[in-house]
């Protein structure tokens, strides 16, 4: 696109798609802000006009919300920590010639493709619970009393089903970065006399750099508003109620259409907020 | 001291074998060339010696000592690598003190040992730039100065000048001989290109599908192959290779280089017409063919001969020049 003529009919012709999108961005956006300045309960009369910034002040001041956010961030943190160690981890050992590799390449990958309520009803229902759950079993066999995942540590069992579901993404973006790595570097490296933890320390790593990059911004994106898994699990009791799960008791418990928009409106600060924040910090690895 | 002895190094990739049993000593501070076509393997020795390979059979020994178990790094071996292998997250300078540091030298040591090898490689001004903002030939130095600071016994270079353009291909070839003249280390070199063997080494070992075919110096090599593939791949222009019978000659091969046949307009061995020529100015190279022969001979001659394409020449080859093979593709004496 280098002439004055083709960046104009490039222009035109890619305005219909950008007007869709910015369509298809705008007008939930607009109704979220609309309906976060009235008051309106469906059951209990309707849409009642506006209030002003009254939902933003009682959304705020509800002993609910600080804590909501801080559940949302230490589930997104601790997701983030895990699937990024393990996935590197994984992505070093699958990388190696071995025996049915393209077998535990697709076993590695499988949980992916598993839908987010399923995997958690089978965490909660197999492994997790306390009497039948099969680490139930494990802990009755080692002798100990069993866990209840669930209640006594809530927040663990939802990072750890998260944590699963979320690994083979990392694991796969981390693992194409790894084979791309040239080998000759790691030869010259290895004759110039570093052990692996050094080889893995300057130049893996730096290598990966780019990759973990994608990998913590794309899943922070979705981690944000996890709630299938929450949802499913402890129905964000016992200290699990994120900041999309408050959102949805507002909404729907409550049958408070105008608080809920007006959490959707601080969720989407938030994002923002956390997006800024990691692109501060990770941002510069996806230049040059 | 760099002394290298392999005892019947061998290597398989399966069921392949790339390296039949071979023997080969390279004396302290020689300058010896591995050279052979595309695929012989001469990339798998070097990796044999320095030990990034396992070898299949045999013994590799260094000043003596049994090397054949020893990690890379042990061997005391430097290897510049035909992509470089720079790491390109550091900067010029944390490259060439990467092999210090993992050793632990101290940083005064490592600065004077990096400002040393910056200088004598004209790389002070990139010290600080990393490998990408460097050009073919930069971080071709950067290699080399990498692999100097170690104080290698020998250094490996894995067809190092093969991603230059040619005119800094020269170049450096002369760099990397000035630098064999100072530091008097050990240096195996590999190529394809028989030039560069020709140019450099003092002992050139030619491979052939793995097979060592002959060892030597370049001019024994150029005066005596040991056989009609030695014969073909080392000169530039090739030799010409044809059958015994078409020069009258009991011998199943008979070779003649371009340079050592005479040209006539009258009278000779062989009677054939100018095909393409290629004036160098110094040098016509021409192609003549000869009725009655499969292929075409190459005629090195004066650069101003007046020959055009389509005319008739005499060649006949000088009577001392001649190599010829038998059956087999020995020389015979
Ligand atoms: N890791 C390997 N596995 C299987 N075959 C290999 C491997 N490395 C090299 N080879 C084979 O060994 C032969 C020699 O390769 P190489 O030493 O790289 O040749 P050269 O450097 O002379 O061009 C080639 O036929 C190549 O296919
Ligand atoms: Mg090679």
């Amino acid at each position: 696109m280098a002439t004055k003529q083709s960046r104009s009919a490039a222009r035109i012709m890619l305005a219909p798609a950008v007007i869709l999108l910015l369509g298809w961005m705008l007008v939930p956006l607009v109704m979220t802000l609309w309906f976060s300045f009235r008051q309106y309960l469906p059951l209990r009369g309707g849409d009642q006009g506006f209030v002003g910034f009254d939902n933003y002040i009682r959304f705020i001041s509800s002993s609910s919300f600080w804590p909501s956010v801080q559940t949302t961030l230490i589930i997104v943190g601790g997701v983030l920590a895990i699937t990024v160690v393990l996935g590197v981890v994984l992505a070093l050992l699958l990388d190696q010639p071995m025996w049915g590799q393209g077998i535990v390449r697709i076993l590695v990958i499988a949980p992916f493709f598993v839908m987010p309520t399923v995997s958690a009803l089978v965490w909660k229902n197999m492994f997790m619970d306390p009497v039948n759950g099969l680490f139930a079993h494990v802990w009755k066999f080692f002798g100990a009393t069993p866990v209840e995942w669930l209640s006594q540590a809530s927040m663990q069992s939802i990072i750890m089903i998260v944590s699963w579901q979320w690994l083979p993404f990392a694991t796969l973006i981390l693992l194409t970065a790894v084979q791309s790595l040239d080998s000759e570097q790691l030869e010259a490296a290895e004759m110039d006399g570093a052990p692996f933890r050094s080889r893995f320390w300057y130049l893996i790593l730096p290598h990966l750099a780019r990759a973990i990059t994608i990998v913590v911004l794309i899943q922070t994106i979705f981690l944000l508003s996890i709630f299938a898994e929450i949802f499913v699990t402890t129905g964000g009791a016992f200290g699990t109620r994120t900041l999309s799960y408050l959102i949805f008791q507002r909404v729907l418990e409550s049958q408070n259409i105008g608080l809920g928009s007006a959490g959707g409106v601080y969720a989407i600060i938030l994002a923002n907020i956390v997006a800024i924040f990691l692109m501060r910090i990770v941002g510069k690895n996806l230049d040059a | 001291m760099g002394r290298i002895t392999l005892d019947k190094v061998a290597k398989r990739f399966g069921d392949v074998e790339v390296i039949p049993p071979l023997d080969l000593t390279i004396e302290d501070g020689e300058f010896v060339v591995f050279v052979g076509p595309s695929g012989c393997g001469k990339s798998t020795l070097l990796r044999l010696i320095a030990g990034l390979e396992d070898v299949s059979a045999g013994q590799i020994r260094i000043n003596g000592n049994d090397a054949t178990m020893t990690p890379p790094a042990k061997r005391g071996l430097a290897m510049v690598f035909q992509s470089y292998a720079l790491y390109p997250h550091m900067s010029v300078r944390k490259n060439i003190a990467f092999p210090l540091k993992m050793a632990g030298v101290d940083q005064a040591t490592q600065d004077a040992k990096i400002e040393a090898a910056a200088k004598a490689l004209n790389l002070t001004a990139y010290l600080d730039r990393r490998p990408g903002q460097l050009s073919g030939g930069q971080r071709q130095r950067v290699a080399i100065g990498r692999a100097i600071v170690r104080e290698p016994d020998a250094f490996l270079f894995d067809e190092p000048l093969s991603n230059l353009d040619a005119a800094l291909r020269v170049n450096m070839r002369l760099e990397i001989s000035e630098l064999h003249n100072t530091l008097k280390t050990t240096m195996i070199y590999v190529t394809h290109d028989q030039v560069e063997a020709m140019t450099m080494a003092d002992k050139i070992v030619v491979l052939q599908a793995g097979n060592i075919e002959q060892v030597g110096s370049p001019l024994e090599l150029y005066h005596k192959p040991r056989n009609a593939f030695v014969a073909g791949f080392i000169g530039s222009p090739k030799m010409n290779l044809v059958p015994g019978s078409t020069a009258n000659d009991s011998s199943h091969t008979f070779g003649i280089r371009p340079e050592h046949l005479d040209i006539s307009d009258s009278e000779g061995l062989w009677h054939g017409v100018v095909g393409v020529s290629e004036h160098l100015g110094s040098d016509t190279f021409l192609r003549v063919t000869v009725p009655g022969m499969e292929e075409h001979l190459t005629v090195r001659a004066n650069g101003d001969i007046p020959l055009r394409h389509g005319d008739k020449v005499y060649l006949t080859p000088q009577a001392d020049k001649v190599h010829r093979f038998d059956s087999k593709g020995l020389r015979i004496e």
